[in-house]
């Protein structure tokens, strides 16, 4: 089982490799990726040098393209295209149909995968893709119990990769239009959600404000500590009740669950977060190099180490962390 | 004040009835259709799109309400699910896709995997965003798309002028829009109930589950694992433009009172009968929370650019 680390820039991509990744994702300085940040990504000289590193210790580097392009800014995805195909990468990871289409036809030697965005959630869905663009990979939707994850891997024409760690989408991503309906921008078009120019924080009487769009996400005592400010992670009414009323300001841990991840099949294991820290990708790479590894050396006997849960806990986005959909009655 | 129409012959706008998105009780449902039936509408969509677990209404039923639509002379489409995860549900879209009789609206990819090939409609939640995804589809099938909610004027203009001959488009233009899609039904989910024990808490809620802000604005409204937006977009302030787009039908989406009026206030403004802002009006007074349209010229969904705002702002609070 491939793991697959993330990295918003050239530190970032070193640590994950001499942590020991197998594969390392990046994007490009735009729209054209789902982490369209300030200061984020790649450029082509970032590439060359990354792609070198990664190369000469034998990991893998994907380039993300997995945002939707529109008439207005088509030509963006083609060149983002031709250029992660021209610098050799080892797959683009691509969503929109268009793209993928340009991309099978116009490069049909480079690997594609199917991105989370692609939104992918059964076996009949990945057999379209793979027959019409011929896809070698599908990165799965956080919407999956692991049986269910099991089950598609058995029908699947290719093999299946699944986020382990990080933050927790609680829609299935690439179709879920939150952010645009608050300030006009989703990953969708713009390849961010709850992007950072729309995003306000205030203190007031009342409490610390968090404001998307001029939208109240939530109020919250000085105390409590904020999160990534998400309309799926906020605090609202619900008939008389104050609530997250879609889900709390939890992220994604899979480690006690590893055994089962690797019974069923799973080909590659997603680390999210390419717009956190150096020092993030460092220590959870290493956490899930040495876990992946003690569990394929004896999977019967695997219990995840109390030192790496707790520096997961400690670098996890609020103040806990969840099996998520992959657990049943989190549904 | 009547007007001339503003259809003309040449570019004839017609009306679509969405499916319905929530849980309503069966004799509601076929009430509702028998009252369809009379209104102007053009093109009636009808199948569970949101949750496998409603089954008020079996395949047999939507056939024999599809039967009795295209006799009295309207369109029927049957609409599938939007989120495919189970065997049990691919077994039913297979059987739905199966049947060439309709004209079958796609929802999620798995509906393309057994409808390539021949005839269908995309409808929002299948992300057509650009030309060469158009092309694409229109290869395997596609006969017209319903846009993707979150796309305006702009992305709808330039796939209109490229598009081949003889392919429909159609704007989601009247009610709650659907957002998002989840594993986890957020009803049960604030009913403290779980997915798989859900009592089956939606039919509660005829058109969503209010999610107001701390400060009191309706914001967001839960059905079933579907989140829509709390306010009705509302494109009829923006009708004679649309038109002028070349844009074929405009969806209206089920409410659970008034949707017959507010088809025939669409009909009436098209027809030159009544003007948008009169028409508009009227649906002020018949939506759950308010009317919308940012999307439609690329600003939040949540904005209302046409339709006058009547959330409450947090300077008025």
């Amino acid at each position: 089982m491939e793991l697959v680390c993330p990295a918003g820039n050239l530190p970032m991509l070193k640590a994950a490799v001499d942590q020991g990744a197998n594969a390392v994702y990046i994007g490009f300085r735009d729209d054209t990726n789902a982490r369209h940040f300030a200061g984020l990504n790649f450029n082509d000289k970032q590439i060359r040098e990354g792609l070198k590193y990664a190369h000469d210790h034998q990991v893998k580097v994907f380039v993300a393209i997995n945002t939707y392009a529109q008439p207005n800014g088509w030509e963006r995805w083609t060149a983002a295209v031709d250029r992660a195909a021209d610098l050799g990468v080892d797959a683009i990871i691509l969503a929109d149909m268009g793209v993928l289409d340009y991309a099978a036809k116009r490069h049909p030697n480079v690997n594609l995968h199917l991105s989370v965005q692609g939104s992918a959630t059964n076996p009949a869905a990945i057999r379209f893709m793979h027959r019409h663009f011929g896809i070698k990979r599908v990165v799965v939707p956080r919407v999956l119990s692991l049986a269910q994850v099991a089950h598609l891997i058995e029908e699947s024409p290719v093999p299946v990769e699944i986020f382990g760690f990080g933050s927790l989408c609680v829609m299935v991503e690439g179709r879920c239009l939150l952010s645009s309906y608050a300030c006009g921008q989703s990953p969708n078009t713009y390849g961010a959600c709850s992007p950072a120019a729309h995003v306000e924080w205030r203190d007031t009487a009342k409490g610390q404000e968090t404001r998307l769009g001029g939208v109240l996400l939530e109020r919250r005592s000085h105390a409590e500590s904020a999160g990534y400010p998400t309309i799926c992670k906020g605090r609202y009414e619900v008939a008389g009740t104050l609530r997250h009323a879609i889900e709390e300001p939890t992220s994604l841990n899979t480690l006690d669950i590893l055994p089962d991840i690797l019974a069923a099949g799973v080909s590659a294991i997603k680390i999210e977060g390419r717009q956190r820290s150096t020092r993030y990708v460092s220590q959870v790479t290493k956490v899930w190099r040495e876990a992946i590894d003690s569990c394929q050396r004896s999977p019967q006997t695997f219990r995840p180490k109390e030192s790496w849960n707790q520096i997961l806990s400690q670098i996890s986005e609020g103040a806990q962390t969840t099996l998520g959909p992959y657990h049943r009655p989190w549904h | 004040m009547p007007t001339d129409s503003l259809n003309t012959p040449r570019s004839r706008l017609r009306l679509a009835l969405g499916p319905i998105l929530y849980h309503w009780p069966r004799e509601q449902v076929l009430d509702f259709y028998a009252e369809m039936l009379e209104t102007p509408v053009d093109v009636i969509y009808l199948g569970e799109t949101v949750c496998s677990k409603r089954r008020l209404l079996r395949p047999e039923d939507y056939w024999e309400l599809a039967e009795r639509i295209a006799a009295a002379g309207k369109e029927p489409v049957i609409s599938t699910l939007a989120l495919i995860e189970s065997d049990g549900e691919l077994k039913t879209l297979s059987r739905l896709c199966a049947d060439d009789r309709f004209l079958i609206e796609a929802n999620d990819l798995a509906a393309l995997d057994f409808l390539d090939g021949r005839a269908f409609v995309t409808g929002h939640s299948i992300n057509l965003y650009n030309e060469r995804t158009l092309a694409f589809l229109v290869q395997r099938g596609l006969k017209r798309w319903v846009l993707p909610v979150e796309l305006g004027r702009e992305t709808t203009t330039a796939l209109l002028r490229t598009r081949p001959a003889g392919i429909e488009c159609e704007l989601f233009a009247y009610g709650r829009l659907p957002l998002a899609y989840s594993a986890r039904c957020f009803t049960a989910y604030n009913r403290n109930l779980s997915k798989d024990d859900c009592q089956f808490c939606c039919i509660d809620y005829p058109d969503g589950l209010l999610v107001s802000t701390q400060e009191g604005e309706p914001f967001l409204a839960l059905n079933g694992i579907q989140t829509q937006s709390a306010t009705t977009h509302n494109l009829l302030p923006a009708l004679a433009d649309i038109i002028e787009l070349g844009v074929n039908l405009l969806r209206i989406s089920p409410q659970s009172t008034h949707t017959a009026d507010i088809i025939r206030v669409f009909a009436d403004v098209l027809a030159g009968d009544l003007d948008p802002a009169g028409g508009t009006a009227r649906l002020h007074e018949w939506c759950p929370s308010g009317l919308s349209d940012g999307y439609w010229t690329g600003k939040a969904g949540i904005s209302a650019q046409f339709n006058e705002d009547r959330r409450l702002s947090p300077n008025t609070l």
